[in-house]
């Protein structure tokens, strides 16, 4: 980057630096002994043209929408449009939830995500005993075609751009969404969305499966196949490190079990006879944003140039866009403190920002109530504003990648993927993500990470504002958001309603044909499709699945 | 003296398990032995094995907002089954309103969150029941 010789001068400049600073320190000794961050990476005092030796700016960063996407994988990036706002939302009933989101519409919100009840996350029907207490607390009850026309009640498809996440029984909640695009009129190539459908971080992280790995990925990849025909501009999955990183990962690791779980899909994918370049585009990713600001710039950056290599160089892609590592970003969850939470409106902001430098195409902002409760109405307007106030007011979107060739960022955003490519190398070892998980790996590396992190908190080493530091008496916050619990028994009321009303004659055709789809290997849209428009329940059908790919029984880790 | 024997639980369909988590192993560190039964464990399976595992403290994690039906839930059953004298508590994302009636069920103590797991260490040997 540097000619030699003034590269030279700088060596000198350094040293004598060093030296004073070596002088300072016997006076003045810094805040801390060493200086490392989430990753384990240590950071140094300061950085220079010294750190960026050997560096390629083509090869390393290129420019925005060239390979290998560090910059951006669009060339305008922010310039032509801001990224989508997205607030994930859902609670109760479909009709409050439908409520919601009108009134995000409203607001200024560019797009919709929706929050699944746990009973509807895991396949079953709100009369299920196992749902009882659940339903509608954690996200919106849906339990048959019924319950999804009423959550986009008002809602023309083809105008919107609807986010799910689903996974487990992904197909059936697709099904239930091209279902109504069906009734509205609107053509499957007009709609526009993505589903999480991402079971391998399910197994390590978030809780939600249902089938075994084997039967899960064969259901993941008929969606890529069906999409990839039917629904041409529909995300087919989202790789999803959010969870992973809520679960206790540090960012490396975010990165490198994000990435590994991707590999382990596309690998599906060609097994399953899909050609690399059909599906690829159609592959995004989902992050966590956390505190450290310029780790996870770093981390975004080092994600989009790995992802871009992966595609390349191991499965040979060849169309542009299937090297393009397009991604969603939420704040993170767990920095948010119970204690003094309008704190956490500040900490949402920084996390945003560092989203939104680090090239995020969509965003969704915590709301400062989530550590007490789902997020009041005044609570999720404070938190999209705070992405308005970046997008029109700070004109950071006015440059792209306005953070690229700092000596800091660039070393690190190095390091970042270097250290995840060797967690990769590691997990190919043991035989991919899939073995990975079963054998435990990926979890115990995600749960040692958290009680670290958990220990420097109560060590006070990590000082996290409000709670291990700068403590007051306060009142408890006012105005949270209650799911009436009377939900559950309405939405019980409401299947015996449509049990009793629906053709159960062609329910179960349609169930019966959807078995035998299930132990062949014919793609299970279709037959998912036709049973959803049958008014087959959500649990009915992964009943069905059930009875013939079984159940995942987690190893026992702790 | 045994070391005392918590039974850690994930109660209902949560999948949330980096507290539990964390707590099992500060427990551990702490010098108590710690049963963990994993996530969706129903009230029934979870009473039943705090009586196979001999449990002293049962200590459940519940951030769905399903902890009104849950905690109560376990608390019948553990009437049921004659072993009042096990300490029952809970943690997750409880708002304040909750907590008088499940204490009310029974429950000796509910810890959200950050809390420090050196006062859920405390608060089990001052409370668990003397050997």
């Amino acid at each position: 980057m540097c000619d030699p010789k003034k590269l030279d001068s700088l060596k000198a400049a350094k040293a004598k630096y060093d030296e004073k600073v070596d002088k300072v320190l016997q006076k003045i000794p810094e805040r801390k002994k060493a200086f490392v961050n989430t990753s384990g990476i240590p950071v140094h005092r300061v950085y220079t043209p010294l750190d960026m030796e050997g560096f390629d700016y083509l090869q390393q960063l290129g420019l925005p929408g060239q390979y290998p996407y560090t910059r951006a994988v669009q060339p305008t990036a922010y310039r032509g449009r801001f990224w989508t706002m997205r607030q994930y939302a859902g609670f109760g009933s479909a009709e409050e939830t439908n409520e919601r989101y009108h009134f995000l519409l409203k607001s200024g919100q560019t797009g919709l995500s929706v929050a699944f009840d746990l009973p509807t996350q895991i396949g079953f029907d709100s009369d299920h005993p196992l749902a009882q207490g659940e339903v509608g607390k954690v996200g919106v009850s849906i339990d048959s075609l019924w319950d999804m026309e009423q959550l986009f009640a008002g809602i023309p498809l083809e105008q919107v751009s609807t986010s799910m996440t689903i996974n487990s029984p992904c197909a059936v909640l697709l099904a239930m969404y091209l279902a109504i695009a069906e009734k509205q009129g609107i053509p499957f190539n007009k709609l526009r969305g993505t589903v999480q459908n991402d079971i391998l971080k399910e197994y390590s992280s978030r809780g939600t499966y249902i089938f075994p790995p084997r039967p899960s990925m064969r259901l993941i990849t008929d969606i890529f196949a069906y999409c990839t025909k039917e629904v041409p501009q529909w995300n087919t999955i989202s790789i999803s490190g959010y969870h992973i990183r809520e679960a206790g990962s540090t960012a490396v690791q975010e990165v490198a079990f994000t990435l590994a779980n991707g590999i382990a899909y596309v690998e599906a994918a060609i097994k399953a006879g899909l050609k690399v370049d059909e599906f690829g585009p159609r592959l995004s990713f989902f992050f966590n944003s956390h505190l450290d600001f310029l780790e996870e710039i770093a981390k975004f950056r080092a994600a989009r140039r790995l992802w871009a290599k992966i595609m390349k160089e191991r499965f040979g892609a060849q169309d542009p866009r299937s090297l393009m590592l397009r991604f969603h970003t939420q704040t993170a969850g767990c920095s948010l403190t119970a204690q003094q939470p309008l704190n956490n409106i500040m900490r949402t902001a920084f996390q945003a920002l560092s989203a939104v430098l680090g090239g995020t195409q969509s965003l969704h902002t915590n709301s400062f109530d989530e550590a007490l409760a789902l997020p009041s109405e005044t609570a999720v307007q404070v938190a999209l504003r705070t992405q308005q106030v970046i997008a029109y007011e700070t004109a950071v979107g006015d440059t792209v990648d306005p953070l690229a060739g700092s000596y800091y960022l660039e070393n690190l955003t190095d390091q970042v993927e270097a250290k995840a490519q060797e967690y990769i190398d590691q997990i190919d070892r043991l035989g991919g993500a899939v073995a990975a998980i079963e054998q435990g790996f990926v979890q115990k590396e995600i749960g040692s990470a958290a009680y670290s992190y958990q220990r420097e908190i109560e060590a006070g080493s990590r000082v996290v504002v409000g709670l291990n530091k700068f403590q007051v008496q306060e009142d408890k916050l006012q105005d949270l958001l209650k799911v009436d619990p009377a939900v559950g028994d309405r939405q019980v009321a409401r299947i015996k309603e449509l049990k009793s009303t629906r053709d159960n004659a062609a329910v179960q055709q349609a169930l019966a044909e959807l078995k035998q789809a299930a132990g062949g290997d014919t793609n299970l849209m279709p037959p998912i499709l036709k049973a959803v428009k049958t008014l087959a329940t959500l649990g009915e059908i992964c009943d069905t699945l059930r009875s013939v790919f079984g159940e995942y029984e987690a190893p026992a880790l702790v | 003296m045994r070391k005392i024997r918590v039974l850690a639980a994930k109660p209902g369909l949560d999948g949330h398990d980096r507290g539990i988590k964390v707590i099992c192993a500060a427990l551990r560190d702490g010098g108590m032995e710690v049963i963990y039964t994993g996530l969706r464990q129903t009230p029934e399976q979870i009473v039943a094995a705090a009586v196979q595992e001999d449990a002293d403290v049962i200590a459940m994690s519940v951030l769905s907002g399903a902890h009104n039906y849950l905690f109560p839930r376990v608390m019948e059953l553990v009437k049921e089954k004659g072993i009042q004298d096990v300490l029952v508590m809970g943690g997750g994302i409880i708002p304040d309103e909750d907590v008088p009636a499940l204490k009310a069920a029974g429950i000796a103590a509910i810890f959200g969150p950050g809390t420090d797991t050196k006062d859920i260490i405390g608060f089990i040997q001052e409370n668990v029941r003397k050997q």
